[in-house]
């Protein structure tokens, strides 16, 4: 064994490891939404899960977030079919709770998937706190830019997209989020 | 209960694996025959379990256990069995799965077949093999684990990626990948083992090399050939390559592996190239981890590329540990492969075959640094950049125009001299084929200098190629008094390593023709039809009938039944689709084709009204394309005939020990004489 030559070869391998490491750091998809900053698209969705306690809304009824200028909306994308929105739910569910004398509702809305499967989700979960919409044929969805469940997005009283989210949020994300979007007071009631 | 089975199969086996490893590494170095003995049973071992966790995952998936991580991302109880059976390899988890069961059984096999071969060779092959093995058990043990638990448990998950589950050859294209891909490590483990052992200063190893690249290329050339061939039949565009990162993740190890083909026989008769040979394999292996890296981390983005996670960093810390020991191994151990022989003339055929060497790594380096560059920019000027089609194409055309030529010189020429007479004799006919087929193709109106260097070269090569079938079947006909197929079938079968080559080339021919042909004469119309009216495209009319749908159990199925005319005369009906599945937004394309020898009629149905007046529909007429497919089959019965070649035949310079000691003195005690 030379160890002369095989530490050159070493030497010259570095160069290559170090880009491949570099790529790591990088995310090839993470293309900026132009959404945040901007106006939230509007959207008039029926409500198909109620909900519960003072978020509750009854089956049928329609929400649209021109109804919500004032407050701020949490609006959460999420499926039955989804392994992530499984472990998000508990966290999105608590802060709902937390955040409703501050004015925040939060709405889920289920992504290409059926009712009665959204429904058995939720029970099977043990409840969701605040109502979720139905999307027929991810029209909102789409005016949003989803690109997979789950994602969360943000809107300020004055109707811009403050924030987006994708994958699983936390319940600590979410606060530090709506208790700095509250003190700049875009979303003072 | 499959949860328990599966982990814990896959639990053992890691253990058993680093056993394994050990012992044969402690056994080889300190000559134990019980640690030895007890190595190669652990490689069985190891198979075995790996077996039961990859059949305990085939039985969660068939079973619809949706407590099982893996199931719960990939199945769905409306997907019909057989996509569910092969949604094994549809997603991350699976795929490692699958691949350390392909490893496996590949080593079984390996340690089963040279069991009785002395020395420490094996041993060490086996042992690296294992090692390679540990990385894949410790990713599925941890980050990449399919047998994960989901609690609750879900009644039912989104299936597998509608690409994956839209077409048939989703069947066939990763497991041929996989065994190409995985083949990889066993000549890989081979040179690595002939370094540890020092069986590389002689050259028992590289047979047993060569016959394993053969193998894996094999799979690997049908791999790529199939993998082009569903892209064409899903993807919807009418084309079947478009040099994207995971695409070229395939061909950049084809490319290394080919060239050591070729290389291999310069030093099996010629005793030169063996360091160059080592580094070939070396870099072939390394190349499919680095694309299996690039394509499945997340570094480069990709049409295909399935999944981001956190196992980028155990790829790069197993591709650094392969890089690096692997190279230093070389590298240190270089002066012990010097060439023990050498280059006689500038013309010959071991010139062709360095020079066909040079373009093959040109080739390589070529797609590697445009496959790579996105990465580079990034790193130095912080952009996102994409290379496209436009830099491969003009960077490899002239590469595979030159690499063309060199395959008709190449079995031309004789070994070691060519003298001019020689030269002349072998290529004029060659020659005169080239001119007649830029003729022919100038006037059939092909323009474009690549399409027409393709079509001259590649009518050189095949020519120079017919050649040698034909004067050998001629020769045998005049000694023997046979029937020319009989000639035929016994000068193939008589030197099997040899025409294999030539049948290979052939179909690689067949390839060029196809690609060339199709390129060229694409026509392609796109245009919005309401019912009853049609649309001309080449010699045919297409005729839109009616826009409808229906309901199939896991999927909406909207589709545009069209009447494909030739001459006036009905020839055939054919229903474009689009498929809908529950959990994409994005219907996925189901372009429907029709396929003769001549060429395809290629429908796509591109948008539709919803109320089912009209539809658009893209048609495409793309001469010759079958070709392609058939090419790839004629690469692989040629690899196949040189595979049966007999151990007499795989050692040409053991049976030609009476030129050789006519020419050159003995090799091997000028080396002992060195040391």
């Amino acid at each position: 064994m030379n160890w002369k030559r095989a530490t050159a070869a070493t030497g010259l391998l570095l160069p290559v490891i170090g880009l491949l490491a570099f790529g790591l750091t990088r995310d090839p998809k993470a293309i900026d939404s132009p959404l945040p900053g901007k106006p939230a698209p509007d959207f008039s969705l029926r409500v198909f899960a109620t909900g519960e306690g003072d978020l509750a809304l009854p089956v049928g009824d329609t929400v649209s977030l021109a109804r919500h200028r004032g407050g701020i909306v949490v609006l959460n994308f999420w499926a039955s079919w989804c392994l992530q929105c499984r472990d998000e739910h508990l966290d999105l569910s608590n802060a709902a709770r937390a955040y409703i004398d501050r004015g925040v509702r939060f709405y889920g809305v289920l992504y290409n998937d059926q009712e009665s499967f959204g429904l058995r989700w939720i029970n099977e979960m043990g409840g969701q706190a605040y109502p979720s919409l139905l999307d027929p044929r991810t029209r909102t969805a789409i005016d949003y830019g989803l690109y997979g469940v789950p994602e969360t997005f943000l809107v300020t009283s004055d109707g811009r997209v403050a924030y987006k989210h994708i994958g699983a949020i936390s319940e600590r994300l979410l606060s530090h989020k709506l208790d700095s979007l509250l003190a700049a007071g875009t979303g003072a009631p | 209960m499959t949860r328990l089975l599966g982990s814990g199969s896959l639990l053992a086996a890691l253990g058993v694996a680093i056993y394994g490893a050990l012992a044969l590494l402690v056994g080889a170095r300190r000559r134990r025959a019980d640690l030895l003995r007890s190595g190669e049973l652990a490689v069985y071992a190891m198979w075995g379990l790996v077996s039961v966790g990859t059949l305990a995952m085939i039985y969660a998936l068939v079973s619809h256990d949706f407590s099982v991580k893996y199931v719960a991302m990939v199945g769905s109880r409306a997907t019909p069995l057989f996509y569910t059976v092969i949604s094994l390899w549809g997603a991350l988890e699976g795929s490692i799965l699958f691949w350390i069961f392909v490893l496996s059984s590949l080593s079984a096999l390996v340690t089963y077949q040279n069991r009785k071969r002395e020395g420490t060779l094996v041993p060490y092959t086996g042992a690296v093999l294992m090692l390679i093995s540990v990385f894949f058990l410790i990713l599925l043990a941890g980050p990449a684990n399919p047998f994960g638990l989901v609690s609750p448990v879900p009644a039912d998950g989104p299936g597998p990626n509608p690409l994956l589950q839209n077409h048939i050859l989703m069947a066939v294209h990763p497991p041929l990948l996989y065994l190409g891909y995985v083949g990889m490590s066993v000549p890989f483990a081979f040179g690595i083992g002939a370094v540890l052992s020092g069986e590389i200063e002689h050259d028992g190893w590289i047979r047993l090399t060569r016959r394993w690249t053969l193998v894996a290329w094999m799979f690997l050339s049908a791999a790529i050939i199939a993998g082009m061939w569903w892209s064409y039949e899903v993807l919807g565009w009418g084309g079947y390559w478009a040099w994207d990162p995971v695409e070229n993740a395939s061909f950049i190890p084809w490319l290394t592996a080919t060239a050591f083909l070729h290389s291999v026989m310069v030093q099996e008769r010629r005793g030169l190239l063996k360091l160059w040979n080592l580094n070939l394999i070396v870099s072939t292996f390394a190349l499919t981890i680095l694309g299996t890296f690039l394509t499945r981390s997340g570094v480069l983005s990709s049409v295909h590329a399935f999944s981001e996670g956190p196992i980028g960093r155990y790829f790069l810390g197993f591709i650094a540990l392969v890089l690096i020991a692997s190279f230093a191994l070389v590298a240190g151990n270089s002066e012990r492969l010097r060439p023990t022989g050498s280059l006689e003339a500038a013309v010959s055929r071991e010139s062709v075959f360095l020079l066909n060497n040079l373009f093959l790594s040109a080739f390589t380096v070529t797609v590697l640094v445009g496959t790579l560059f996105p990465l580079v920019a990034e790193a130095i000027r912080g952009v996102k950049v994409s290379v496209g089609e436009p830099f491969f194409n003009r960077m490899t055309l002239p590469i595979c125009a030159a690499l063309l030529f060199l395959m008709g010189v190449g079995p031309a020429l004789p070994w070691r001299v060519a003298s001019p007479e020689v030269i002349r004799r072998q290529l004029l006919p060659p020659a005169v084929a080239a001119i007649a087929g830029l003729v022919i193709s100038f006037l059939v109106g092909v323009r474009s200098p690549y399409a027409l260097a393709a079509f001259t070269f590649g009518a050189f090569a095949l020519a120079a190629n017919v050649r040698e079938f034909i004067d050998g079947a001629v020769a045998r006909r005049r000694a023997h008094g046979e029937a020319a197929p009989v000639a035929l079938a016994r000068l193939i079968g008589g030197n099997r390593r040899r025409y294999g080559g030539y049948i290979a080339h052939l179909g690689v021919l067949t390839v060029t023709l196809g690609i060339g042909a199709s390129s060229t004469f694409r026509t392609e119309r796109e245009a919005t039809l309401r019912k009853g009216e049609v649309m001309d495209v080449g010699p045919f009319t297409v005729r839109l009938d009616d826009v409808y749908s229906r309901e199939e159990p896991q999927r909406t199925v909207l589709a545009a039944g069209v009447t494909v005319l030739k001459g006036g005369r009905e020839v055939g009906r054919m229903e474009p689709r689009m498929n809908f599945y529950p959990t994409s937004d994005q219907p996925v394309p189901t372009p429907t084709v029709r396929s003769r020898p001549a060429g395809d009629l290629y429908i796509n149905l591109q948008a539709f009204a919803q109320d089912g007046s009209n539809a658009t529909l893209r048609v495409i007429r793309e001469p010759l394309v079958p070709w392609i497919w058939i090419g790839g089959m004629i690469v692989c019965l040629g690899a196949f005939v040189s595979l049966g070649a007999g151990r007499r035949e795989t050692a040409p310079a053991a049976a030609r020990v009476k030129t050789a000691a006519r020419t050159r003195p003995t090799p091997v005690p000028v080396e002992e004489a060195v040391r």
